[in-house]
């Protein structure tokens, strides 16, 4: 004979379900919350600075007029050198990783370094950056100094993401492939590399987010406080989106006059990188439906 | 019938680090045969079957002793490339594993990065090999369509089709049909049958009447050892060890 449940517990479970599943909501919508509120926030503030001439013209008066372009353009090449940095560098350290190296002692402290190199505070990279590029190799403060600065700041996410995305592809696609007489190159190249992608770029979005966004990297690396003109080469110094916030917000002669500029740069700066972030995503997509057939 | 061996193991210990999984195996397989491997889960069976076209170098901290012969030559030896053994003894594996591809593509797949490019060699192999593997006639207007569509007994007849695509002369099967319904089973069996006559096939089971219905040769196994070798019927009917028979009738296993 079964006993039968007391209909009291019943309930009382019912209702602590019901309450856990209000909690988990109310996180998730305050999660949802305070990205719309920031979002919102831009938005209403810096809606009004934006302009034809806002994103075509360099600043005038001090900076006080005009528009933003040369720091559009710059980070712009600065986040795309850092990504063609991260990205292939990224992408076969993890391979050397999880598909090349031998389990162990010394990949595990290469793994620990990648991690902690995670934590490391960005300002750390921008001295790291003025020490090796700007002084030591010569380059001076230039897209090049700040693009290396910033994709050695990326790189550990990179390689996590990417190492994830390697170990996701189902084992048994390379013991069919090895099995089929391909060596080990071709079957990482041929099956591994090409179901993994999709993974990795979706990595690698977070990476161009924190590449473009960065502030201290690239204050002392490639950097420029003001120049009208855009850059010709990779050793030309450029402005750049949050650097030219954090000088109008906090080193302008005019900073309360100013607010408008600085809303609708941060407008930019988010906006251009929903954009790249966009454009990940469509390719993402088409490599995932390609692998369909 | 005379004895072709294509494989001989001879004198085999097999570690899995400090573990010892195969112990002192030597063991014929002849040529146009199908011999099975049976015994309990972990008997080392399907070890055995890995060692022989050299698939257990992929788990790290293993380590052979002895030798495994192939077509006279050690395929242990020093100056040997495990790529061009895997080459020439091919693998089907228990879970059907398709690439994520078209049909076409996944029986192309070997061959083309073993160097064969021409479109038509390509297609006239597609089809040479579908039909080995009777699986033409069911896709033979979908090729370009994905293998991942198919139904688990045409994926697994789809991997022997790939496998054979390579012209190996061993064709290892690990459970082949051990994730399949009793038709495809069925299919698979038939198939084993007529491949037999152009390939040297080793089979390991769990399933004592398959082995009874499709092998020439069976090889018992217990806790890594090869405790009975020989004729399948000789197996099945009046086998010389007492633990042989108390598998085979089920009073253990």
């Amino acid at each position: 004979m079964q006993t039968a449940i007391p209909q009291r517990s019943v309930r009382w479970r019912y209702l602590k379900q019901g309450l856990f599943f209000a909690v988990v909501r109310l996180s998730a919508a305050l999660i949802a919350l305070a990205l719309g509120g920031l979002i919102v926030y831009i938005v209403l503030h810096g809606w009004e600075a934006i302009s034809w001439e806002f994103l075509t013209e360099p600043p005038r008066d001090s900076m006080t007029k005009g528009g933003i372009m040369p720091a559009i353009v710059g980070t712009f090449y600065l986040t795309l050198g850092a990504i063609s940095v991260a990205l292939p560098l990224g992408i076969v350290s993890a391979i050397y990783l999880s598909e090349y190296a031998k389990q162990g002692p010394l990949v595990r402290i290469i793994r620990i370094g990648v991690n902690c190199l995670a934590g490391v505070p960005s300002i750390v990279f921008g001295l790291f950056g003025l020490g090796l590029f700007v002084v030591f190799l010569q380059f001076g403060s230039c897209i090049l100094s700040g693009a290396l600065t910033l994709g050695f700041l990326i790189l550990p996410t990179i390689i996590g993401a990417s190492e994830e995305a390697l170990k996701a592809v189902p084992a048994t696609f390379r013991e069919a492939s090895l099995a089929l007489g391909v060596s080990k190159w071709q079957t990482i190249y041929r099956i591994v590399l090409p179901n993994a992608l999709p993974g990795i770029l979706t990595g690698s979005i977070l990476g161009i987010g924190r590449a473009a966004g960065e502030t201290a990297p690239i204050m002392f690396t490639a950097a420029a406080f003001f120049t009208a003109k855009l850059p010709s080469s990779i050793f030309d110094e450029v402005m750049a989106l949050p650097f030219h916030v954090y000088v109008l917000a906090t080193a302008g002669t005019h900073i309360e006059a100013t607010r408008p500029i600085q809303f609708g740069t941060v407008l930019v700066l988010v906006g251009l990188v929903l954009a790249v972030d966009l454009v990940a995503i469509v390719i993402r997509g088409t490599i995932r439906k390609r692998k369909r057939w | 019938m005379e004895d072709h061996p294509v494989i001989r193991a001879k004198g085999v210990n097999f570690y899995y680090g400090k573990f010892r999984a195969l112990t002192d195996i030597s063991m014929d397989f002849e040529k146009n045969r199908v011999t099975a491997l049976i015994g309990p889960s972990g008997c080392g069976k399907s070890t055995l079957l890995r060692l022989l076209n050299r698939m257990n170098d992929l788990i790290d901290g293993t380590r052979v002793e002895g030798e495994v012969l192939f077509e006279g030559k050690n395929i242990y030896g020093p100056e040997v490339d495990p790529v061009e053994i895997r080459r020439r003894i091919g693998m089907v594996f228990q879970k059907p594993n398709p690439f994520p591809k078209s049909i076409f593509n996944n029986i192309t797949y070997g061959p083309r990065l073993a160097g064969l490019s021409d479109r038509v060699e390509l297609e006239a192999l597609v089809e040479r090999s579908l039909k080995q593997a009777v699986l033409w006639d069911e896709v033979k207007d979908i090729l370009g369509q994905s293998a991942m569509m198919l139904s688990g007994g045409q994926q697994q007849r789809l991997c022997i089709a790939r496998a054979l695509a390579m012209k190996p002369d061993v064709l290892l099967m690990d459970e082949p049909t051990s994730a399949l319904d009793p038709v495809s089973t069925a299919k698979i069996e038939e198939l084993i049958q007529d491949l037999k006559r152009d390939y040297t096939i080793i089979i390991v089971t769990h399933n004592m009447q398959q082995a009874a219905r499709i092998s020439d040769k069976t090889g018992f196994f217990y806790i890594g050892r090869l405790i009975e070798y020989s004729a399948t019927e000789k197996i099945f009917t009046r086998p010389d060890v007492k633990q042989t028979e108390d598998y085979i009738t089920g009073r253990f296993g």
